[in-house]
């Protein structure tokens, strides 16, 4: 492997029409991906990796999993400084600003597709991702391809055990508030949890209300952003989940991923989850797809204009160089972008979309996803799709999706922040005033790190 | 200590001592004083996570460290948390190694038996506990909710300190309970004899016999039990709670740990390091001044 490395930098060196002939006789290229998608989607991941190396036989991805999606940018990170960074790494949407600013490091897509002359249309791509991975001119900067978005999702069972009617989801707080109730006066344990709390109750909460996360259009507009998730509208929200946990209608299911596992159980008759959960989902809940319900997140309707378009969440592929004093071969560069161009391919895209859950990224795909029947085979997988273009699809500073540097650090301070709300240890507005305090510092911390 | 006998006593050259040392000098620079050099050149300087970018910023990064509200909070619930599961594994570890030290059937089953945790990784610890402790999947946590208990570690912080402090103490009472009970062995059974025909019964001869007796073995493990309440809990801390509920469980070594790997302030995280070591060195010093007094009585 090493040695192997060693023969292409020596390749690049020589001139390129040389180089060619003599990789082809060593074997394929090997294009190291890291990724960070726990089974069944790391399967079906990794099984499309191996079907671009069954394609052709000039590159041959090397997937790994590298644990959750922050482990996964840590050790790219690590493996960067020590100059051993993967050709690839799968980053989570928090990750975004700070891969945005990280220079050298990375390769943005654009500059790759530019040097090695493969094409991909990223015109095709739906705006709301499209927005979120490019510079304000629209230059791509990584390649999107797992973009979810949080929706909920409900326990039929559950629902007919409380009198509730499984084709009624609650579209209001006020009518999940209620729905809530009885289900818990119907012995159900957990009537409702949420995983990824601060992506569904806070980020996706914010941009369906259209209020700011931060300013200068939540971090897009420049590093200088400041916090703003305690405007009225999330602490009164944060106060309803604070009552409802009271009463015993909202649990608490645990930071990140972790709640997942209580609907996934059938314990939990409601979650707000990732779209992308509806494979574990099927797979694992007693009853199977017929006993799972899928609705959008609901919107208080006092908010003038709610419900607006969700944001995105899941991840994206970014390109990277091997480390701080160390470069890639043209050669390489043009493995990585032939993966890209063959996962942008509407086949891909679509098998990617109807397997997992996770957003059709392409209007091709969607299209033909469509037009296979697939949406009216299996009601509600076109739920995150109809969710992101909500509220006629025009969307404004607060919805087009967040980009602010350290927002790994800031989500851990918004979920401590609201554990200690829920434990009953401050109010709704203190834990949001902390989170702004607290979040702030990281902010400039990292405007200062990252100054040129 | 006595002076060393000079090199050529033993061996002829100097070739030869320096060979054999080489490997363990080899492993201490590599892993103990390489690491540690970075740690404190990196405490004076702040970078961006790819390392493309650094400035040195003088002490600043201790100072906010030190007057960081959140970080002196760690500090307490560290001096708490390692207090607690140093005392509790002690007194357990004591408690069992009094009772297998008596003439009973099964003796050495029994002994075997409860070594055997020792084995096991702080974090297969952990997530034993974890299956165990869960509100929601674990089998005792449902049975606590069944039972009426408001048993949730996720939300409520004291219940998650108890079961982090709980899951640590059961890694060390093997440990504790080995030396306990070699120590209990090296007394001298005449001298307990003699307290007995005396007329002192087994309480009495517990306390006035065996356990000053026992106390430099107990010294030694306050040590280090202490020090594995500070430094090694990491794991155990790690998979049932991640620090949490708010910073319920977070002591300063996962404190360095996230904010260095997870929020990637390589400068801030290298300063807490440096000041854990510097912890580190005092308690040494204490542990050998103490212990030699001890020893020599």
């Amino acid at each position: 492997m090493k040695r192997r490395t060693l023969g292409l930098t020596a390749a690049a060196l020589a001139s390129a029409p040389l180089a060619a002939p003599a990789l082809a006789q060593g074997g394929p290229v090997e294009i190291s991906f890291w990724h960070g998608l726990a089974q069944p989607l790391g399967g079906i991941l990794e099984g499309i990796a191996n079907q671009f190396n069954e394609s052709q036989r000039r590159y041959r991805i090397v997937s790994s999993f590298r644990g959750s999606y922050p482990e996964t940018m840590v050790a790219a990170i690590a493996a960067f400084r020590a100059g051993t960074a993967p050709h690839i790494v799968q980053m989570f949407e928090v990750g975004t600003g700070t891969m945005m600013a990280a220079g050298r490091a990375i390769k943005p897509v654009h500059e790759l597709l530019a040097e090695t002359g493969i094409s991909i249309n990223f015109d095709d791509y739906l705006p709301a991702v499209r927005g979120y991975y490019s510079l304000a001119d629209g230059r791509m900067m990584a390649m999107p391809f797992n973009s979810s978005t949080a929706i909920m999702f409900y326990n039929k069972e559950a629902f007919r055990r409380a009198g509730l009617d499984p084709e009624q989801p609650p579209a209001t707080w006020a009518a999940l508030r209620a729905a809530a109730q009885r289900l818990r006066a119907a012995g159900i344990e957990v009537p409702m949890t949420t995983a990824w709390p601060t992506w569904t109750q806070v980020e996706q909460f914010s941009a369906i209300h259209n209020q700011p996360i931060a300013t200068l259009d939540n971090g897009f507009g420049g590093l200088g952003a400041e916090l703003r998730v305690n405007n009225p509208v999330q602490v009164r929200h944060l106060n309803t989940l604070i009552e409802m946990s009271r009463e015993g209608t909202f649990r608490w299911g645990g930071r990140d991923g972790a709640g997942d596992a209580i609907f996934a159980s059938g314990q939990a008759a409601i979650i707000h989850a990732s779209s992308g959960a509806r494979a574990r989902f099927v797979r694992e809940v007693p009853g199977g797809v017929s006993n799972i319900g899928f609705a959008m997140l609901p919107y208080y309707e006092d908010v003038p204009g709610a419900p607006f378009n969700s944001i995105i969440g899941g991840a994206a592929f970014w390109a990277m160089n091997r480390g701080p004093n160390a470069t890639r071969s043209a050669e390489e560069f043009r493995g990585i972008a032939e993966f890209f161009a063959f996962i942008a391919q509407p086949r891909i895209v679509a098998f990617w979309h109807t397997e997992t859950g996770f957003l059709p990224l392409t209007r091709t795909a969607f299209e033909q996803v469509r037009a296979s029947g697939f949406y009216d085979q299996n009601p509600g997988a076109d739920i995150p799709i109809r969710q992101l273009l909500r509220g006629g699809g025009q969307m404004t500073g607060n919805t087009r999706g967040i980009r602010l540097g350290g927002f790994v650090e800031i989500r851990v301070i918004m979920q401590e922040e609201m554990e200690r709300a829920l434990q009953g240890q401050q109010t709704a507005q203190q834990a949001m005033d902390n989170s702004v305090a607290r979040g702030n510092v990281v902010l400039r911390n990292f405007e200062r790190a990252n100054r040129a | 200590m006595s002076a060393p006998a000079p090199a050529s006593f033993l061996f002829r050259g100097r070739l030869l001592p320096l060979a054999l040392l080489a490997p363990q000098l080899a492993v201490t620079l590599i892993f103990f004083y390489w690491p540690a050099v970075q740690a404190l050149y990196q405490s004076f300087l702040r970078e961006d996570a790819f390392g493309l970018s650094r400035h040195f910023v003088g002490l600043e990064n201790f100072a906010d460290v030190l007057t960081d509200p959140t970080w002196l909070q760690a500090l307490w619930r560290t001096i708490l948390f390692s207090t607690a599961v140093a005392g509790l594994a002690l007194t357990v570890a004591l408690f069992l190694a009094v009772q297998a030290d008596k003439h009973i059937r099964g003796a050495a089953t029994y002994k075997t038996l409860l070594i055997w945790p020792y084995a096991v990784a702080p974090a297969v610890a952990a997530v034993l506990w974890l299956f165990m402790f869960h509100p929601h999947i674990g089998l005792f946590g449902r049975m606590l909710n069944g039972l009426g208990i408001a048993w949730d570690y996720k939300l409520r912080g004291d219940q998650a300190m108890l079961l982090v402090i709980i899951a640590s103490a059961w890694k060390q009472v093997s440990y504790n309970f080995i030396f306990f009970l070699a120590g209990l062995q090296s007394i001298p059974r005449s001298v307990l004899e003699a307290a007995a025909i005396d007329g002192a019964r087994p309480m009495r001869r517990f306390w006035t016999v065996v356990f000053p007796l026992l106390s430099p073995t107990a010294f030694f493990l306050l040590v280090v039990n202490l020090t594995y309440a500070f430094f090694d809990t990491f794991g155990v801390i790690h998979a049932i709670t991640q620090g949490g509920p708010g910073k319920a469980t977070e002591t300063l070594i996962y404190r360095a740990y996230t904010d260095g790997v997870m929020n990637l302030n390589l400068g801030t995280s290298a300063a807490q390091s440096v000041i854990l070591m510097v912890m580190v060195i005092v308690l040494t010093m204490a542990q050998f001044r103490f212990i030699e007094r001890k020893v020599h009585y």
